[in-house]
C-alpha cells in the first residue's frame, strides 16, 4: 500500500510523517505519534472518545482518516497542561469530580475547549447539548456540567492567560 | 425468628473503629487522588501497553447463532503478507484447556470455539498478524463451513427444546442448565392463610454495563522464563490467578497478571477470564507477545457480560389488615449460551429479595435456561436490580388490589428501626438501617404531597403526568457463597468461603508512605479512599502518600471493586495495618525518646509522649533511623529495619449456608437503603417519556467522600435509566442480535438525565465495618427502575396501561398506550 506523506502541528509541535492512507486518525495519534491519551471506544462515531480538536472543532478522530489532517493544527490531552499545571478545564473537572474511569474524559476535555471558544458563557442547558454528543457511563454527566459550568467562570476572569484555540 | 433461621447465629462484631463524629479526613469530599494522571491523559489503560516484538490479534466471529464448524480453511488469509499465524479452536486447544466456571456440573466453554458454535459473535479462529489492519484483512479471508441449526431465542420455548436444538449435549440433556427449589420458612402456611394473594407476571430484559472501554488482553509467553506476562484490565487480577493457570496449564506462580487502569467496568470486567486465556493461548501458539483489544462489536457478542434477562411469576400473600407475609416465586432466566458464574445472580438476589419489608417467608423456583445469545455476566445490581424491580412492582400491585395507598402500604410493612439487625427469611441479615428516615427525607426532598397534586391536575388537563416511588434495599460487601448457594447440593461444586482484600504500607526514609493496592482502579477512588483512612487512623496527611498496584505475583489478596465490597473491606484492611504499623512507630519512635512504647501515641504525625508537648518523633525521622541506623537499637527481631507491614482483611460477617439449604447463611449482610422518587410525563403519541423531577435519598452508612458517593449514585442512576427507558438487546428469529453498536442500542445520554435531580444521604452507620462504612457502588441501578416504572404507571393512570416488562423503550410503551385505547373502544 503506497503511503503518504503529512506535516502537520500537534500540540504545538511540527510532525512529519508517512502513514498508509486508510489509517485512522485516531489509530495515528495514538499509536504513530505514541500520544495514548485519545481514547477509542466505539469506531464508529458514537461516543466522542476520542475527540480531538482539529483547527478550533471537536472532531471525531475515529471517523478521520490521518491522511485528512495534512496541514492542519491538532490538540490532543497530552496538550493541554502546561507543564506542572492543568489547564482550566481539566482543573475544574478535577475540582467538580467531572470523572470517574476517566475514558471518555478526553473527548469530553476536546468538546468543552470547543464550546467555550465559542461561547464563553454557557447555560446548562448549553452546555448539556454541547456533550450530548460525548457518551459517559461513570458520572450520569451531572459533575461534568458543572466542571464545564465552572472552567467557563474561571476563564472569564480578567486575569486568565488562557487562550483556547480559536473556532 | 423463624424456626428454619434458629441455626443461622449472627458471629460478634470485628470492628475496631467505632463510628463517631468529629473525623478529620474520614467525611471530606476530598478531591480524587487518581486525578490529574487521568486527566493530563497518562492514566495507562489497557489499550496503551505496547511491549516489545508485540503482535496484533484480530477474531474470525461466528454469524450464526447456533452451528456446527464442518471446515475452517485459513490458506488464504496465512498466505496474507504480514501474518505471523491463524488458528482454530483445535490448535487454541493444544495449549489450553476450557475456561473456568461456576456452575455445577460445569458447562463447558473454550475460549475459541471446538466443533460447533453457540451465540453469534463466537470466536472460531483468529489472525495474529503485525498490525491489526493487516490481522482484520486476514480474518476476512479465513472460510468457515457451517451446518446451521436450529436457533434458541425464546426463553420458554429453549428451556422444552430437543435434538439438535440442544447446546450442550455432552453436558446437559436439555436447555435448562439448573431448576431448584427453596422454601425458606413457612411458605404454604402462609399464602394458605392469606387475605389476599397479589399475582403478577414480570418481564426484564436483558441489558448491560457497555463501559465505554472494551476488554483486552495483552500476553506473552516464554516457556524457559516466568510463563505468562499478562496485561488485563480484568477486576480479579490478584484473584483468579490460581482458576486462570488451571485453564493455561502453569501455576499461579508462572503467570503474572499486571493490572492496568480501567476505562469503566460496572461488573463487566469482573472476571474476565475468556479473553485472558484466549489472548494468552494465541501468544504461546504464535511464539510473539500479542495484543488483543475487543473492538464494540466483538464486546457486544462475546464479551459475556450480559445482565440478567428474566421471567417471573410472582405471588405476594397479603393479610387483611395489609401486612405482607409471603413472597414467592418461579423465576426463569435467559442466560444465554453458556454459565461462567453459575446462577450466581440469583444467590445474589437471595441477599434483599424481599425488600425493606417484614415478610415472614420465602420460596423460589429458579430455572437457569441455555439460549443462542451471549452469556450473562456481572452488571452493577448482580441480579438484585431485577428482585427489587419485582418487589417494588409487587407492592404497587398490592396496594392496587387493596385499595390503598403505595407510599402508606410500604410504610405498613417496612422493618422498624428497633429490629436490627434483621433477619430476612433467606437467613441474610440487615445490619442495621434507618428507612423510615430515608423515605421521610426523600419525601420532604421532593416534596412528595404537592407533586401528587400537581400531576392529579395535569392528569386532569389531560397530560400524562405520574409520580413514582421505590424504597429498595442496597446490600454491599459480598461474599461469595452467592456464586454457588444455590447449586444442587450434591453438586455444589467449588464452594469458595474468602474473599479478602490486602493492602501493603511503608514509611519509606523520606517520612513518605508508599501504599500498594491489590485491587485495580476501574472508575472508583481505591486510592482516594485508602489515603483518607490511612490519614485519618495515622494523623498524617493524604498528600504524604504514594500509590502503586501489584501485579498478581507481588501482590497477595486482592479481590477488587464489585459487589459495593471495596471501600468497606479496604477500611478493613486499613485499619488492620495501620494498627501494626502503629504498634512499630510506638515501638522505635519511644525507643528514641527513651521512654516506653505505652508512654507514647500518634499525634499530627508524630510519635509524642503522651501529655507532654515537644517531646516527639516524626514518622520521618523514625522511618529514616529504622531503615539506616540500625544500630541505634536494640538486638531482637522486633527491631528489623525498615517499617513495612501487609494486613489482609477478611469478610466482616458470613456464616455458612445450611447443609439442607433451609436458610442460605450470612453473606451480603452490610446494607444500605435508598429512596427513589420521580415525576415524568408520557408523551402518549410518541411514548417518549420525560423526567420532571427526580429526587434520591441513599443511606450508606458512614460516608468517607459525599462527593465520590454522589457520583456514584448520579451514574447508578443513569445506569437504571438507561435499562428502564432506553436500552434494549434486539434479537431476531434467528439468533442474529440486530443492534449490537452504540448508535443503536440508545444509551443515556446528557439530555436524558433529569435536570434538577435532587440527592440526599442519611447515614445509619454499621456496626459491623471499619467506621461504619458500608458500599454504596451500585444504589443507582438498584433504584431507578423502580421508581420510573411506577411513575410512568401512574402517569398512564387513566388510560389503564401496565408495565410489566422493562425496557420500557418509546416504541413499546406507544404499543401498550395503543393496546390500551383499542381495548377501551373495543
Amino acid at each position: 500500500m503506497t503511503k503518504v506523506s503529512i506535516e502537520l502541528t500537534v500540540n504545538g509541535r511540527a510532525r512529519h510523517a508517512t502513514v498508509p492512507p486508510r489509517m485512522l486518525l485516531s489509530d495515528f495519534i495514538r499509536h504513530e505519534l505514541s500520544l495514548p491519551g485519545t481514547h477509542v471506544g466505539c469506531e464508529h462515531g458514537v461516543c466522542g472518545s476520542c475527540n480531538v480538536v482539529v483547527d478550533g472543532r471537536a472532531v471525531r478522530s475515529c471517523l478521520m482518516f490521518a491522511v485528512q489532517v495534512d496541514g492542519a493544527r491538532i490538540t490532543t490531552v497530552e496538550g493541554l497542561a502546561q507543564g506542572d499545571d492543568l489547564h482550566p478545564i481539566q482543573q475544574a473537572f478535577w475540582e467538580e469530580h467531572g470523572l470517574q474511569c476517566g475514558f471518555c474524559t478526553p473527548g469530553m476535555l476536546a468538546t468543552a475547549q470547543e464550546l467555550l471558544a465559542e461561547n464563553p458563557d454557557p447555560s446548562d442547558d448549553e452546555i448539556r447539548e454541547a456533550i450530548a454528543g460525548n457518551l459517559c457511563r461513570c458520572t450520569g454527566y451531572e459533575f461534568v456540567i458543572s466542571a464545564i459550568r465552572s472552567a467557563a467562570a474561571k476563564l472569564r476572569e480578567p486575569e486568565s492567560e488562557t487562550v483556547l484555540q480559536p473556532v | 425468628m423463624s424456626q428454619h433461621l434458629k441455626s443461622n447465629v449472627i458471629p460478634p462484631s470485628r470492628q475496631r473503629e467505632v463510628p463517631r463524629t468529629g473525623l478529620t479526613w474520614i467525611g471530606q469530599s476530598m478531591k480524587r487522588v487518581e486525578d490529574p494522571r487521568i486527566l493530563s491523559g497518562k492514566g495507562g489503560y489497557i489499550d496503551d501497553i505496547a511491549v516489545p516484538g508485540m503482535a496484533h490479534a484480530a477474531m474470525v466471529s461466528s454469524p450464526h447463532a447456533h452451528a456446527r464448524i464442518l471446515s475452517i480453511d485459513t490458506s488464504k488469509a496465512k498466505a496474507l503478507p504480514g501474518v505471523i499465524g491463524v488458528y482454530t479452536g483445535e490448535d487454541m486447544a493444544q495449549v489450553v484447556d476450557p475456561c473456568p466456571s461456576f456452575a455445577s456440573p460445569p458447562i463447558t466453554q473454550h475460549p475459541m470455539s471446538v466443533g460447533k458454535v453457540r451465540h453469534v459473535g463466537e470466536v472460531v479462529a483468529a489472525v495474529v498478524a503485525e498490525d491489526r489492519y493487516i490481522a482484520e484483512d486476514a480474518a476476512e479471508l479465513v472460510e468457515v463451513e457451517w451446518e446451521v441449526l436450529p436457533a434458541n431465542v425464546d426463553l420458554e420455548a429453549s428451556a422444552a427444546a430437543t435434538g439438535d436444538a440442544v447446546l450442550h449435549p455432552d453436558d446437559r440433556d436439555g436447555n435448562v442448565a439448573l431448576d431448584e427449589s427453596f422454601s425458606f420458612g413457612e411458605v404454604d402456611r402462609h399464602f394458605a392463610e392469606a387475605h389476599t394473594v397479589v399475582k403478577r407476571r414480570l418481564r426484564w430484559q436483558r441489558s448491560s454495563a457497555q463501559a465505554i472501554e472494551t476488554c483486552g488482553v495483552v500476553a506473552r509467553f516464554d516457556a524457559f522464563k516466568g510463563g505468562y506476562t499478562i496485561h488485563s484490565n480484568s477486576n480479579f487480577y490478584n484473584f483468579i490467578p490460581f482458576v486462570i493457570g488451571g485453564s493455561l496449564r502453569v501455576s499461579p506462580g508462572e503467570l503474572r497478571i499486571i493490572p492496568v487502569l480501567t476505562g469503566g467496568s460496572f461488573g463487566s470486567k469482573v472476571f474476565n477470564h475468556k479473553i485472558i486465556i484466549l489472548t494468552a493461548g494465541l501468544a504461546r501458539l504464535a511464539g510473539v507477545p500479542v495484543k488483543y483489544i475487543e473492538d464494540r462489536l466483538e464486546h457486544f457478542t462475546n464479551s459475556d457480560s450480559h445482565g440478567s434477562d428474566r421471567l417471573y411469576d410472582a405471588e405476594l400473600a397479603v393479610a387483611e389488615d395489609g401486612t405482607f407475609t409471603s413472597l414467592r416465586f418461579t423465576v426463569m432466566d435467559d442466560y444465554g449460551a453458556y454459565l461462567q458464574f453459575g446462577v450466581g445472580t440469583h444467590g445474589n438476589a437471595m441477599a434483599q429479595v424481599t425488600g425493606p419489608y417484614q415478610i415472614q417467608s420465602f420460596g423460589m423456583r429458579v430455572i437457569a435456561v441455555l439460549t443462542n445469545k451471549t452469556q450473562q455476566g456481572p452488571y452493577r445490581g448482580f441480579g438484585s436490580e431485577v428482585t427489587n424491580w419485582v418487589m417494588e412492582r409487587m407492592v404497587d400491585a398490592a396496594a392496587e388490589e387493596l385499595g390503598t395507598d403505595p407510599v402508606a402500604l410500604r410504610e405498613q410493612n417496612m422493618i422498624q428501626p428497633d429490629q436490627f439487625p434483621y433477619m430476612i427469611p433467606t437467613g441474610n441479615i440487615y445490619d442495621s438501617g434507618n428507612f423510615q428516615k430515608v423515605l421521610a427525607e426523600a419525601k420532604s426532598m421532593f416534596d412528595l404531597d404537592t407533586w401528587r397534586d400537581k400531576a392529579a391536575k395535569m392528569r386532569a388537563e389531560g397530560r400524562c403526568v405520574g409520580v413514582g416511588l421505590a424504597t429498595c434495599m442496597e446490600r454491599s460487601v459480598y461474599g461469595p457463597t452467592e456464586w454457588w448457594s444455590l447449586n444442587n447440593t450434591e453438586t455444589p461444586g467449588f464452594t469458595l468461603t474468602s474473599t479478602p482484600e490486602g493492602i501493603t504500607v511503608r514509611l519509606d526514609p523520606s517520612g513518605k508512605m508508599f501504599v500498594t493496592l491489590n485491587s485495580p482502579m476501574v472508575g472508583n477512588s481505591p486510592e482516594t479512599v485508602v489515603a483518607q483512612i490511612l490519614a485519618e487512623r495515622l494523623t498524617i496527611a493524604p498528600e504524604d502518600i504514594v500509590f502503586n498496584y501489584s501485579d498478581s505475583q507481588s501482590g497477595f489478596n486482592g479481590v477488587g471493586p464489585q459487589g459495593s465490597r471495596f471501600t468497606a473491606m479496604i477500611a478493613g484492611a486499613c485499619v488492620s495495618a495501620a494498627i501494626k504499623l502503629e504498634e512499630r512507630l510506638k515501638r522505635f519512635g519511644a525507643h528514641m525518646l527513651q521512654r516506653r512504647p505505652e508512654d507514647v501515641e500518634l499525634r499530627g504525625g508524630m510519635v509524642a509522649v503522651r501529655g507532654l508537648k515537644d517531646q516527639e518523633k516524626s514518622f520521618g525521622e523514625i522511618a529514616l533511623t529504622s531503615s539506616f541506623f540500625r544500630l541505634s537499637f536494640p538486638d531482637g527481631e522486633e527491631f528489623d529495619s525498615g517499617l513495612e507491614t501487609t494486613a489482609v482483611y477478611d469478610h466482616p460477617l458470613s456464616t455458612d449456608p445450611a447443609e439442607d439449604r433451609s436458610h442460605l447463611g450470612i453473606f451480603y449482610p452490610i446494607v444500605g437503603h435508598i429512596c427513589h422518587i420521580v415525576a415524568v410525563e408520557v408523551d402518549p403519541g410518541t411514548g417518549k417519556v420525560e423526567i420532571l423531577d427526580y429526587a434520591a435519598v441513599h443511606d450508606n452508612g458512614t460516608m468517607v467522600n459525599p462527593r465520590t458517593l454522589a457520583g456514584q449514585v448520579w451514574g447508578g442512576t443513569a445506569n437504571g435509566i438507561g435499562t428502564t427507558l432506553t436500552e434494549q438487546f434486539l434479537y431476531d428469529a434467528d439468533g442474529q442480535f440486530t443492534n449490537p453498536n452504540f448508535a443503536e442500542f440508545a444509551m443515556p445520554t446528557a439530555n436524558e438525565m433529569p435536570r434538577n435531580f435532587k440527592l440526599g444521604h442519611v447515614e445509619t452507620p454499621s456496626p459491623f465495618t471499619e467506621y461504619g462504612i458500608k458500599g454504596g457502588g451500585e444504589g443507582g441501578r438498584l433504584g431507578a427502575p423502580s421508581a420510573l416504572t411506577s411513575a410512568i404507571e401512574d402517569a398512564l393512570s387513566d388510560r389503564g396501561v401496565k408495565i410489566t416488562s422493562l425496557p420500557v423503550t418509546p416504541p413499546t410503551l406507544r404499543g401498550l398506550i395503543r393496546d390500551a385505547e383499542q381495548a377501551a373502544t373495543a
